[in-house]
């Protein structure tokens, strides 16, 4: 028996990971393939993947994965840009902070979904909507979470800063921003994640191409193996870019590792 | 004996009460002058006020009452004219060893050859040549204490503070550590403020030793160490150190049965 927080090794730590998804390709296989399951409801692994060669074949499925892609990275940035630097004032100055924390905090419980309708009045069904959701949805949780980063820095830190002739600027610049980079960096790619959520329920709603818009007109042909395929391919591009995100991570925060 | 460099003239500190409670009287007024080169540890119990004290000279708190004047000027906040290395490990744990020492210089803008230059030379006194490139993280405590020490000597303070730099050290490197601080002071003569409990690093380093007493705290003993310099590890066994010693644990006993309620 594994002991509580006994590490295991690295090829025992990928060997578990794939067998889970064998084990769950083999029980969804099992319930569809076995008839246990009706094929309206759930196509089986192989029909998925049929389905999905002919949507990146004929149907041009590439080109919705490179639009959607393209929202989710657009919006990101775009909040990423007006969202880290609030974040860091707001966690560096307090009068800042007690200026807008209260309506981040209560902005940012306000579903990014529920926009969808309003932002459809007002940028129209463009490609701006899209983006206007993936911001709405992101701006206030990076806001937050970096000011929390920023305002949790070690006060040692920041003293010996002082004592070694650090202005104020100074210390934010090279001891606030150095501290909390690599937890700034992780925030993004929580984010992300979630954006990637906000931009197929946007595509859903009002959109003539992307992944989610893929779904939503497969569901009319109850063509589940492609909406299925469409979210599995969500996943696994959500997967490579958590992937490229730790990778980037590793690479510009070696400290971090030493 | 050269001027006096650091005068602290009545100053007091008092902590605003926790949630209703009475106001604590952290450091009661207290008067202190340091002259130029002098190396003086303040040695009291926790809670005595000790680090309050040094880190109202760093400028990190402010006094309730009196003021603190270093070269005749009112301390109001901190300043690269006053060094302080921290009981906890304050190097920037995303700069290399060599980056953490020159960390000052940059702030001071100095120009780069010059900083490799002053870093190098510290990296040396602090025995760290080869570890230049290293993460702190990847470096022992002491290690690391060595670093923050060069970090501030690098900056060429007017004053050292050291508030219980080696209080996490294991025995064996405490000892070491000593003897490095207390040689660079037989050579560069830097005016030293030191915050310590342990008796003998309190008489091991100091030239004089300041006692001070438990809430409130307040300076009670104020006594010169006449031990020839340079001074080596095996002072501490010699009859004039164990006197110092016996006096010293005499004082410092009833301040620690008063701190902890003991009659």
């Amino acid at each position: 028996m594994p002991r509580p927080l006994e590490p295991v090794s690295q090829g025992t730590r990928v060997t578990l990971g794939i067998s889970f998804f064998v084990l769950f390709v083999a029980a969804w296989a099992f319930a569809t393939l076995g008839g246990f399951v009706s094929r309206t409801f759930l196509a089986d692994p192989i029909t998925m993947l049929q389905d999905g060669w002919l949507l990146l074949t004929r149907f041009g499925f590439l080109g919705d994965i490179g639009i959607t892609v393209w929202r989710v990275v657009g919006g990101f940035v775009i909040a990423a840009a007006i969202a880290v630097p609030l974040g860091i004032l707001m966690g560096a100055y307090k009068s800042f902070e007690a200026f807008l924390e209260p309506f981040v905090s209560f902005a940012r419980y306000l579903p990014a979904s529920a926009f969808i309708p309003l932002l459809i009045l007002w940028a129209g069904i463009g490609e701006m909507q899209k983006l206007l959701v993936i911001f709405i949805g992101s701006v206030f949780q990076i806001i937050l979470m970096v000011a929390v980063s920023v305002g949790n820095t070690r006060r040692d830190l920041v003293e010996a800063a002082y004592t070694l002739g650090s202005s104020d600027q100074g210390v934010v610049k090279r001891v606030l921003i150095p501290a909390n980079a690599p937890e700034i960096a992780e925030i993004l790619r929580l984010v992300l994640g979630w954006a990637w959520t906000y931009v197929i329920v946007a595509e859903l709603i009002g959109s003539s191409s992307g992944i989610g818009h893929m779904i939503i007109d497969s569901q009319a042909l109850l063509a589940t193996g492609q909406m299925i395929f469409g979210i599995i391919v969500i996943g696994i591009i959500g997967l490579i870019s958590d992937f490229l995100f730790k990778a980037v991570n590793r690479s510009l925060f070696p400290w971090r590792l030493a | 004996m050269t001027g006096t460099i650091l005068q602290i003239d009545n100053v007091s500190r008092v902590f605003p009460g926790v949630r209703g409670g009475a106001p604590v009287r952290a450091l009661e007024p207290t008067s202190l002058q340091v002259a130029q080169n002098d190396f003086i540890t303040i040695l009291g119990p926790s809670g005595c006020g000790k680090s309050t004290l040094l880190r109202i000279v760093a400028g990190l708190d402010r006094p309730t009452d009196g003021r603190v004047l270093l070269n005749g000027r009112e301390i109001k906040g901190p300043g690269a004219d006053r060094g302080m290395v921290f009981q906890s490990y304050t190097l920037f744990p995303w700069l290399t060893i060599a980056e953490n020492i020159a960390y000052g210089l940059r702030e001071k803008g100095i120009p780069k050859a010059q900083r490799q230059e002053i870093v190098a030379s510290y990296t040396e006194k602090v025995g760290l040549r080869g570890f230049e490139n290293h993460y702190p993280k990847q470096l022992s405590g002491g290690m690391q204490q060595r670093t923050a020490i060069a970090r501030a000597l690098a900056n060429d303070p007017d004053i050292l503070l050291l508030d219980e730099p080696f209080g996490a050290l294991d025995n064996q490197t405490r000892g070491l550590m000593q003897e490095l601080l207390l040689g660079i002071w037989e050579r560069e003569r830097k005016t030293v403020l030191f915050v310590t409990h342990d008796i003998e690093e309190a008489i091991f380093l100091a030239s004089r030793v300041i006692v001070m007493s438990a809430r409130p705290g307040r300076i009670k003993a104020d006594i010169p160490v006449d031990l020839p310099h340079p001074r080596h590890y095996r002072m501490k066994t010699t009859p004039e150190f164990s006197d110092l010693k016996a006096q010293l644990t005499e004082e410092i006993r009833v301040e620690a049965m008063q701190a902890e309620g003991v009659h």
